[in-house]
């Protein structure tokens, strides 16, 4: 298999409130002998809230991002569902609206860029999953997570709408997705089945709509829990942080206790490849994590 | 080449439950051949026909479109007289459960009360409002990109798929829901309507309206009829700006203050977005969950309260502050 190399488009998470997760996804490109490059360039996504404001600015600032991927020749790869999400949605709207994309171009011309459409943009999970493959994973694993009950949790953006992801994400199916189980199978661990692995976390109302937030992640985690979960793990930082950092304001709201620690994607597969704690970083955790380490 | 068989023989699952007998739901299984070409409507005819004539549903049409049987099969939204079963069959492993679309709502079995639908639906005035001459001379004429705005979401036909998928109403008991914002929109975007403020205020309020939709896209996977809801949610969300009747609140400053760190760094700055959403009033709820972000090393508080400034700055941040300033349409 040649070397396989992407563009590697961080997200704002990555670069701040969670490092562990851009460290750890280096950490474990570098076991597995993938080359990344990180688009410097890239700016935010817009989280879905920006394009609430102002959907063709957003779309400008996506199709800019796309641009630098394009320029180097390589796949853009993503380590956040929303991130994901809205790039793939500028890139479909501009694939399929001539006039948009004219119209953004001729912004993006202001400062020498143009969006040209070549380059894909996948979740890092799914370039694990179709293009590094689960059985080639499975031979660098050094410490199985056969130990663990693992919760996996999705994340709406990476599996819904389907139509947009399905060339993506490997025709998913959202309402059983199966490729997160599949990736903790191949590090040995344990999938918890719970219905709410599909379900949303909230992430995106909590401060206009706080209960319903609470409430949305605290349903997902008080069903982990109650099916045996040692841990939940999330392709998605945004979910990550949810269920991370709120399990005590949660807890009030669902009236009860509320603990369980939440890993991103690639820190469990760093665990698994034997990386280092540093690399792995579960002391950016809210919820108490460490003991995984050594579990 | 081995012999295409024309039909699986398969165990169906079906929710029972009749609220004026039973106490609590229960399911039942019924076996059965199921024929390439069969719809999920076929099916409950045949559980009707061949095995038990209690069982309930709705139907109408046999042709998606009346909305009367939407119902879920393992949680998935499905139009029973559009969906073909061995498809669904093929999607589920040949498990499959009929379910009621919402199941708190179940009347009897598959037949669930609307009310809350309808009334959600009623409630953004859908239909047009106009002063308009009762004996007019002409028609009133719609071009083709007039009416390619709307076309879309003038395709819903009410079934309700959409509104029991979406899981901030399970929890929100005021939020409007997608189907009525998308009919919301339907009307607003229509040149001949004359209500566009009137609506956009009903569905900009606080716990109801567009801002309390979580963007989860189960609307948009549950719709039968591809009207795509929460895309209809976003261009309200944009309606509310571009009509310049949004409120400074702590939602639409949420949204348009992305702006603020993308300037400076590239990056949305986190603690900003917090601080300048709430208010500095506000942002006081947020601090317990501040503290402990702090003690694990996950925020730098810097903005809020003068502290190291550590967030990155993206490569060419001139050419996304250039691409703001020409390409910023809305303002708050």
């Amino acid at each position: 298999m040649s070397q396989l190399h992407y563009a590697l488009f961080t997200g704002c998470t990555a670069k701040q409130s969670t490092p562990e997760l851009l460290s750890s996804t280096l950490a474990v490109a570098d076991k597995l002998g993938i080359k990344i490059t990180i688009l410097e360039e890239a700016s935010c996504c817009g989280a879905s809230h920006l394009q609430d404001f102002d959907e063709f600015l957003a779309h400008v600032l996506n199709a800019r991002n796309i641009c630098y991927a394009e320029k180097l020749g390589l796949t853009m790869i993503t380590i956040c569902n929303t991130c994901q999400l809205n790039s793939a949605m500028t890139k479909h709207a501009l694939d399929t609206d001539p006039e948009l994309k004219a119209r953004v171009n001729e912004k993006l011309a202001e400062v020498g860029l143009e969006y040209k459409g070549t380059s894909e943009i996948k979740h890092f999970l799914y370039t694990l999953i179709d293009e590094y493959g689960l059985e080639n994973v499975k031979d660098k694993v050094t410490t199985p997570l056969s130990h663990l009950n693992i919760a996996p949790f999705y994340g709406c953006h990476n599996i819904r709408p389907s139509e947009l992801h399905e060339e993506a994400n490997g025709h998913e199916n959202p309402y059983r997705p199966s490729s997160l189980d599949s990736l903790i199978e191949a590090l040995e661990g344990n999938p918890v089945n719970y219905e709410s692995k599909n379900k949303c976390c909230g992430f995106h109302v909590e401060l206009q709509a706080n209960h319903t937030s609470e409430v949305l992640a605290g349903n997902a985690l008080v069903d982990a829990i109650d099916n045996n979960a040692d841990l939940m793990v999330t392709p998605c930082p945004l979910c990550h942080l949810k269920m991370d950092t709120y399990q005590d304001s949660i807890g009030k709201v669902m009236g009860r206790d509320v603990e369980l620690p939440v890993l991103h994607m690639p820190q469990m597969v760093a665990l698994a490849l034997g990386c280092t704690e540093k690399e792995i970083g579960l002391n950016f955790h809210v919820q108490r994590a460490k003991q995984l380490y050594t579990a | 080449m081995s012999e295409v068989k024309d039909t699986r023989k398969v165990t169906i699952k079906a929710f029972r439950f009749n609220a004026e007998t039973d106490y609590l739901p229960y399911t039942k299984q019924y076996e059965m051949e199921v024929g390439k070409d069969e719809l999920i409507l076929d099916l409950m005819n045949r559980i009707k026909w061949e095995h038990d004539g209690s069982f309930s549903y709705r139907r109408s049409c046999r042709h998606g479109i009346c909305g009367a049987c939407a119902i879920k099969v393992n949680g998935k939204s499905v139009l029973a007289c559009k969906q073909n079963a061995i498809e669904l069959l093929d999607l589920f492993d040949n498990d499959i459960t009929l379910e009621p679309s919402s199941k708190k709502r179940a009347v009897k079995d598959m037949i669930i009360d609307k009310t809350d639908f309808w009334d959600k639906h009623a409630a953004v005035k859908p239909y047009i409002v106009a002063d308009i001459d009762p004996r007019p001379e002409a028609e009133s004429k719609q071009s083709i990109a007039q009416f390619n705005a709307l076309l879309d979401s003038d395709l819903c036909i009410q079934c309700g798929a959409c509104h029991y998928a979406c899981p901030a109403l399970e929890v929100n008991d005021a939020f409007l829901g997608p189907a009525a914002l998308a009919a919301a929109y339907r009307f607003t975007a229509d040149t001949r309507d004359e209500a566009t403020e009137e609506r956009l205020d009903i569905t900009f309020q606080s716990g109801s309206g567009v801002w309390d939709c979580v963007k989860c896209f189960e609307c948009a996977e549950a719709c039968p009829k591809e009207v795509n809801p929460i895309e209809k949610i976003g261009k309200l969300h944009n309606m509310q700006f571009e009509h310049g009747v949004a409120e400074s609140n702590v939602a639409t400053r949420h949204a348009e203050g992305f702006l603020r760190g993308m300037k400076k760094y590239g990056y949305l700055d986190e603690a900003d977005i917090v601080t300048y959403s709430e208010g500095y009033l506000g942002v006081y709820k947020h601090l317990g969950a501040a503290m402990k972000m702090m003690k694990s090393g996950k925020i730098h508080w810097h903005s809020g309260i003068p502290f190291i400034d550590s967030i990155p700055k993206i490569k060419n941040l001139d050419e996304v502050q250039k691409l703001i300033e020409i390409s910023q349409t809305n303002k708050l």
